[in-house]
């Protein structure tokens, strides 16, 4: 069999995105990575929650599983337990991630199962039409908030670094070839890798756009002996950069959750026999007389 | 010579209650009595009075006494709260520490045992409870040889001399007992047991033991009372079995992460209590859309909101049937003895299986941790059955078609593939989609996925075992007792009562709330000259539910009781007395 392509991962759905969305170039890079990779689309679960991004597992062409708003990662999570040779990516908006699934999102870092979580971050609610987005800036004037926001925009990469996150990487939707080896590096990564995507919303964002970002972003790889695996380092020249740095923030070697999970089958779970050995139910019967 | 006694052991909590209604318990039943313990407990972990009844039987018992035979005090609250249910011929066996005091109009004799003081010549103090298990014996005439083996089991790792120690202390209380009854006539022995082999469980034990026999291998779940025995109970099996317990961070990520278990192929559960449920609600709406097959335990307690935590209540019902917004296929099974709980329990993953479609099993507090006595499970009565789950899938001539995950057949219910499966990619999606899973919202398509959902349930009542449980000895019946969940072994004994007195009494116990066995039910409610529900809500939702599906609703009268406790026989029996002399009841 030849190796898969991105082709591959096209199905022909076209997005409903607005034309010059930031998601169809992540769409493109997801498609892109799985094939670098070397995966083929049946060993690909993608699990995405709701909002304009959370449409992508509509538009990948492998299993995808489009969930309820803000629940992605448990139902990845849950994928991912019942069968751990699928490769699982979570997908969806900066609202779905930081302010509905917030909880979430802070607990699968910290519980580490090994899941690739790619939020795009637009900074702003793009399906209901244009409200505030825990990620939007001071000021950002939306119609929830006429006279600008006045809570202070979550930053997502130090609350990764906070949460004990094992992959922490932050990228921008037009620069797909960065984008694209970022996805990749996270899928190879075991554990949990989080990135966060700048994929700007042409419609409801007129502040952060792809102009804004050209200006204000800075490459790691440009900053001179940039240590990814050195926790205090990625922090601190997070916090000197005001967060906007794109690149593998950190990356941390621990193991799995699935690794530590006491008497968890090497063999995925769903392709088991499910029949109880009988001495196995005796005995269980048994303690209780 | 009796043939049940009814002991209670009170104290303040976290001082070895348990371990004494335990120990005690755990002999009998080995001595083949049937045993049905409650206990009575405040959310405190430490003080607060708490005590543990239990039920000692030669048959079978499924409920609560309001009475009371021997009552074993620790302190003096436990006498003022509880000697009111003890009758004449009743004992009290109370520390001698504390200088126990009768109250005035108390009908049962005090004896005052120096529990602490036999424990520490033994030992320690904290081998008061060995003390008080001996002046039982004494009480009901048996000997205490057949709590050796217990003895042996919980201090054996700790070495014969502890052994030794505790079953003097046992010895020691026995004899003092034995001494301070004098010669007092033999009204509280007990009759001897049949010596049959039998388990002794929680409601709780039950659920998860029946979920592991099917096959379950992965909990999600958030500890709650009365729920959290059961992912307690499941962390320490499903290992040996390569599962696991995951402890979530809230309901929703439960009940989400089951879904995704589901989806991919492995049967994976969560339980929680109402307010869980409350959170859980979208999801599994997410399950009825999708055909995701779930269950979901629901061990009631005393709502709204925090409510009662620690007290039985049955007031979910409504939220169950209908919580999740939309329409959706979903099954509401409700077990009412520790013994369905196991067989139910499993049973519900086949439905879940077979239907594609989240399952309620339901269940109250009094069924979750009431400890009962169960014939021993049989693990050839569990099948398990996958439903439509495809191992491979033909490749398809259109490239860019999706496996039609669901198709429109007859039965409503389409073929699943599980991902990871080759030609089998399809989407799966909360919106309304296509048979491939694409978001559509074509009215032709919305009203066929519809449909197709809502008839895959068309015949699972007629397949479901037994969704009533009827005990009808009358064809024409002065009164038709209703109810589910714990409440069945107080209708069955109020229902002994009555025919005492030749009233003709039948008793359906509802077994598959939703959907609602309208047919199954309808003969007996016909028959029935009154039909009276029990239910332990303030509002009569399974009554509503009947009225709604069966009808007849001038002859349909609620008995209620939302006070915490569960029902007792008598109030059944009572309340069944009022409904026929007055053709209504106001308690
Ligand atoms: C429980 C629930 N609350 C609210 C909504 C409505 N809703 C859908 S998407 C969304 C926010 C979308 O913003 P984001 O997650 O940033 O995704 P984007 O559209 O920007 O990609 C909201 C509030 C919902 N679907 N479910
Ligand atoms: S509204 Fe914004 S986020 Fe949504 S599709 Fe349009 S550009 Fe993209
Ligand atoms: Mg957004």
């Amino acid at each position: 069999m030849s190796p898969s392509t991105f082709k591959d991962f096209r199905n022909n759905v076209k997005p409903n995105w607005c034309p010059g969305c930031g998601d169809f170039s992540v769409q493109s890079a997801i498609q892109r990575a799985a094939a670098n990779v070397g995966l083929t689309p049946e060993d690909l679960a993608l699990v995405s929650g709701i909002g304009c991004s959370g449409r992508i597992s509509g538009y990948i062409n492998s299993y995808g599983f489009h969930g309820t708003h803000g629940r992605a990662l448990p139902i990845a999570q849950g994928v991912k337990m019942a069968n751990r040779d699928l490769t699982v990516v979570a997908a969806g908006g900066d609202g779905d991630g930081f302010a509905i699934g917030i909880g979430h999102t802070i607990h699968a870092m910290r519980r580490n199962m090994d899941i690739t979580y790619i939020v795009m971050d637009n900074q702003v609610y793009g399906l209901t039409k244009g409200q505030t987005s825990p990620r939007s800036d001071d000021g950002f004037v939306t119609s929830s908030t006429p006279d600008g926001s006045i809570e202070q925009a979550l930053p997502p990469m130090e609350t990764a670094l906070m949460s004990g996150a094992t992959f922490v990487a932050q990228s921008f939707s037009t620069e797909i070839k960065e984008l694209t080896a970022t996805i990749e590096a996270g899928i190879q990564h075991k554990g949990f890798s989080i990135i966060n995507v700048f994929s700007p919303c042409v419609t409801y964002n007129k502040v952060n756009t792809y102009d804004w970002f050209k200006e204000n972003l800075t490459k790691l790889s440009d900053i001179e002996g940039y240590d990814n695996t050195n926790r205090t380092q990625a922090m601190t020249t997070l916090m000197e950069h005001n967060s906007l740095v794109t690149g593998i923030i950190y990356q941390e070697d621990r193991p799995a959750y699935e690794d530590m999970v006491k008497g968890y089958d090497e063999k995925p779970l769903a392709h088991q026999d499910l029949a109880l050995d009988p001495d196995y139910f005796e005995s269980l019967v048994g303690e209780f007389m | 010579m009796r043939e049940e006694i009814i002991w209670k052991v009170g104290g303040q909590q976290g001082e070895g209650i348990e371990s004494t209604g335990e120990i005690f318990s755990v002999g009998m039943n080995r001595l083949g009595y049937h045993l049905y313990g409650y206990r009575h407990f405040s959310s405190r972990i430490k003080g607060g009075h708490t005590n543990n009844k239990v039920r000692v039987s030669t048959e079978k018992v499924n409920a609560v006494s309001e009475e009371l035979d021997i009552l074993v005090a620790f302190d003096q609250e436990s006498i003022d709260v509880n000697y009111h249910e003890l009758s004449e011929g009743g004992v009290i066996i109370a520390d001698a520490k504390f200088k126990p005091e009768n109250p005035a109009d108390s009908k049962a004799d005090l004896h005052a045992v120096p529990f602490t003081e036999i424990a520490k010549e033994h030992g320690t103090a904290l081998m008061k409870n060995m003390v008080a298990i001996g002046a039982t014996c004494a009480v009901l005439r048996m000997e205490v040889e057949v709590f050796t083996s217990i003895i042996q089991e919980i201090f054996g790792r700790k070495g014969e001399d502890m052994v030794e120690k505790n079953m003097q202390a046992m010895q020691a209380g026995f004899h003092y007992m034995k001494d301070s009854l004098g010669n007092e006539e033999e009204s509280l022995s007990l009759a001897a047991a049949d010596g049959e082999k039998r388990m002794y469980m929680i409601g709780n034990d039950a659920i998860a033991l029946g979920a592991l026999a099917a096959g379950v291998r992965m909990m999600p779940a958030y500890p709650i009372t009365p729920a959290s025995d059961i992912m307690e109970y499941l962390i320490k099996k499903l290992p040996d079995v390569g599962g696991t317990v995951i402890q979530t961070e809230d309901e929703i990520a439960a009940c989400s992460m089951a879904i995704g278990s589901n989806y991919a192929g492995v049967r994976s559960l969560t339980a929680s209590a109402g307010p869980g449920l409350s959170l859980m609600m979208e999801a599994i709406g997410l399950a009825g859309m999708t055909e995701t097959p779930l269950v979901v335990v629901d061990t009631q307690r005393g709502g709204p909101s925090t409510g009662l935590p620690t007290k039985q209540e049955q007031s979910d019902l409504m939220q169950m049937i209908y919580g999740t917004h939309g329409d959706i296929p979903k099954v509401v099974m409700a077990p009412s003895t520790a013994d369905e709980a196991f067989y139910d329990a499993a049973e519900s993953f086949n439905i879940a299986d077979e239907y594609q479609c989240p399952v309620i099993l339901l269940s109250d507090l009094q069924l979750s941790l009431s400890k009962q006595t169960v014939e021993p499970f049989d693990l050839t009565q569990v099948d398990i059955r996958r439903g439509k789950v495809l191992d491979e899938v033909k490749e398809r001539e259109d490239k860019n078609a999706y496996f039609k995950r669901y198709q429109v057949t007859e039965d409503g219910i389409s073929p699943r593939v599980l991902p990871g499966t080759k030609n089998g990619i399809h989407h799966v999606t909360g919106l309304e989609h296509n048979e491939e899973g694409r978001p559509t919202e074509a009215t032709q398509n919305r009203k066929d996925q519809m449909e197709k959902r809502m008839r895959k349930l068309d015949r699972l009542v007629e397949r479901f075992p037994n969704p009533v449980a009827v005990n009808a000895p009358h064809e024409e019946s002065d009164l038709l007792l209703v109810g589910f969940n714990a409440t069945r072994g107080a209708i069955e004994e109020a229902m002994a009562e009555l025919e005492k007195e030749g009233i003709k009494a039948n008793h359906a116990h509802i077994r598959l709330i939703h959907p609602f066995p309208t047919e199954q039910l309808k003969p007996y409610v016909d028959a029935a000259k009154q039909v009276l529900v029990v239910e332990n809500n303030a509002t009569g939702q399974l009554a509503n539910i009947i009225k709604m599906n069966v009808g007849q609703i001038d002859k349909i009268h609620s008995h209620l009781k939302f006070d915490g406790d569960p029902f007792y026989p008598e109030e059944i029996y009572q309340g069944s007395k009022e409904l026929l002399e007055h053709e209504s009841i106001h308690i």
